[in-house]
């Protein structure tokens, strides 16, 4: 059967809805239209119910209680909320932060924004395999830290950081743990309680669920902490976070977490790791100088980011137009800069213009992996045989030892 | 990025992609870029004692731009003499090929290829007239 194109391989940057999920959103845009907040009539109580099941959902996803789950628009609120909520509100404790620098924007730029409110933020180093260990957390606290933001799982070189470690050190010096999980879900267990995490980022588009809706998950119980809202209105979410809450959108986030709870455990993840490891495999059988980023080991079943020395990553992407994937090359960003995380874990700028991200998912099949494997094996080889730099290796010829004329 | 036609067409079908002997005489070498910056680009002339380039010759390792700028530029010197092709502005490339703004530097680098290309011919030749023949 011919595979049909483009083949989606960029499930890091979203995912496809799945129609099980559309299948359960349909209803409450249609018929069951209330106000989850009308406590008077049916059409309330049946959005009501709707909202709340979906927070159990998500509970159950990450080990919470329902009670613990915010709804937000998005993980880039919930990065929002989580880290600047907790900040303001415990600023009298200290003024002091902990992050790293392989955070998603959402997290670079939400601790950037506290910087103008008199918060010195330490952005932490990762190890050359792309994770944070404890003790770098557990060296940077200070008497003024008041909180720690760690991502679960990188969106570029899908590495899984030591949350369960990290978090037994914030708890340990009362500093409160912000979790970024968003990638992580559906992909890696998660329990917020036995990792010690005090907020958690979630979002539904990265797992099969409708964009523009997400969650943070704020701890309850002790030891007690709390943060203040950053949207102010109806007092809806425990008055954390205003707004009439989009039943829908909720519905389809609520559901998306059951499927990525069973993707935990019914071989999905097995299955889309297999389809990984035969795109890895086919490619490093076909082609020499690869480079992959990151840790193998600790790293997403579905993430494959790996440098093909000597072709530039936005050619290359122009030559796979069938497939669909992402560069950290810089000529694939508007800053001209390449990738800030293959950078921080020290790659060589030389191979950050190089890299490819592919991302798979719970819709790939094998046939596309396969014609996916030929058709970047074909446009490498091509590519390679325009690149200057293949020909000077080819010829023996260390390129460092070049005078460039860097510009 | 939405890239023209053109472009794109030299992208597909690059334009005297290759190299020619970098020792011989009549040939000029020019390589530009740094792999830093994510673009390289070797551009080779040929050319003849009437000072008319009777081959070029491009590899680039850089983005779909820079692959078609450097293309573009070997079709636009090739029977072409020196100084014409010491005229040609990277206004002209970015032009022909529609590049957004993002993208000009890619054809910087292709006038700076020619008139490096240009500049190890010149120095060669030079070279050639001080050594005594025997
Ligand atoms: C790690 C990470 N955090 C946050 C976000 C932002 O999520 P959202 O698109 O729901 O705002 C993304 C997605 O781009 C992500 O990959
Ligand atoms: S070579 Fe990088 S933008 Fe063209």
């Amino acid at each position: 059967m011919a595979v049909k194109l483009p083949i989606y391989l960029d499930n890091h940057a979203t995912t496809p809805l799945d129609p099980r999920v559309l299948d359960e959103m349909l209803p409450y845009l249609t018929q069951h239209f209330g106000n989850a907040a009308s406590r008077n009539h049916s059409f309330g109580w049946t959005a009501n119910e709707a909202v709340e099941r979906a927070r159990e959902q998500v509970a159950a996803l990450i080990g919470a209680d329902p009670k613990e789950i915010i709804f937000t628009s998005g993980a880039t609120e919930s990065d929002n909320l989580g880290i600047i909520g907790a900040a303001r509100f415990n600023s009298k404790k200290g003024k002091h932060i902990i992050t790293s620098k392989l955070e998603h924007k959402a997290v670079l730029d939400s601790c950037h924004a506290l910087e103008s409110e008199g918060f010195e933020i330490t952005f932490l180093d990762s190890d050359p395999d792309g994770l944070v260990k404890p003790e770098q957390v557990e060296a940077a606290i200070r008497p003024d830290t008041v909180l720690c933001a760690i991502m679960m799982a990188n969106n570029e070189i899908g590495t899984i950081n030591p949350i369960a470690e990290i978090g037994a050190v914030c708890r340990r010096h009362n500093v409160i743990f912000h979790v970024d999980a968003v990638q992580a879900l559906g992909r890696v267990a998660i329990d917020v309680v036995a990792m010690n995490v005090d907020l958690m980022a979630i979002s539904a588009h990265k797992m099969y669920g409708p964009k523009g809706i997400g969650a943070l998950y704020v701890r309850r119980g002790r030891p007690r902490f709390r943060i203040e809202p950053l949207i102010h209105g109806g007092g809806h979410e425990r008055g954390l976070r205003s707004g009439t809450l989009p039943v829908h959108q909720i519905v389809g986030l609520g559901s998306a977490a059951k499927y990525a709870l069973e993707a935990l455990t019914n071989g999905e993840n097995d299955r889309i790791k297999a389809l990984r490891d035969r795109l890895w495999e086919g490619l490093s059988k076909n082609l020499d100088h690869l480079f992959i980023n990151g840790s193998w080991e600790h790293r997403l079943p579905n993430n494959l980011n790996c440098s093909f020395a000597y072709v530039e990553g936005e050619a290359l992407m122009m030559g796979i137009k069938a497939i669909a994937c992402s560069s950290g090359s810089a000529c694939t960003s508007a800053s001209l800069e390449p990738s800030y995380v293959l950078r921080a874990l020290g790659v060589d700028v030389e191979l950050a213009h190089t890299s490819m991200r592919f991302g798979v998912g719970r819709f790939n099949t094998e046939e596309e992996i396969d014609f996916a494997i030929e058709l970047i094996t074909e446009k490498v080889r091509w590519l390679r045989q325009m690149s200057p730099l293949y020909e000077l290796v080819q010829e023996g010829v260390d390129l460092k030892s070049i005078q460039w004329a860097a510009h | 990025m939405a890239y023209s036609d053109k472009l794109i067409e030299h992208y597909e079908n690059p334009r005297n992609m290759g190299s020619l002997d970098k020792n011989a005489e009549d040939v000029g070498t020019g390589l530009v870029g740094a792999p830093a910056c994510g673009d390289v680009m070797k551009l080779q002339l040929k050319i003849n004692d009437d000072g008319i380039i009777e081959d070029a010759k491009f590899k680039t390792f850089g983005c779909g731009s820079a692959i078609a700028s450097s293309s573009l530029v070997t079709e636009m010197v090739k029977g072409k003499s020196i100084d014409f092709a010491e005229g040609i502005k990277n206004t002209m490339i970015a032009e022909e090929l529609a590049l957004p703004p993002v993208k000009i530097h890619c054809s910087v680098l292709a006038e700076d290829a020619i008139k490096a290309a240009i500049a190890d011919y010149r120095k060669k030749q030079a070279e050639r007239a001080a050594t005594p023949s025997e």
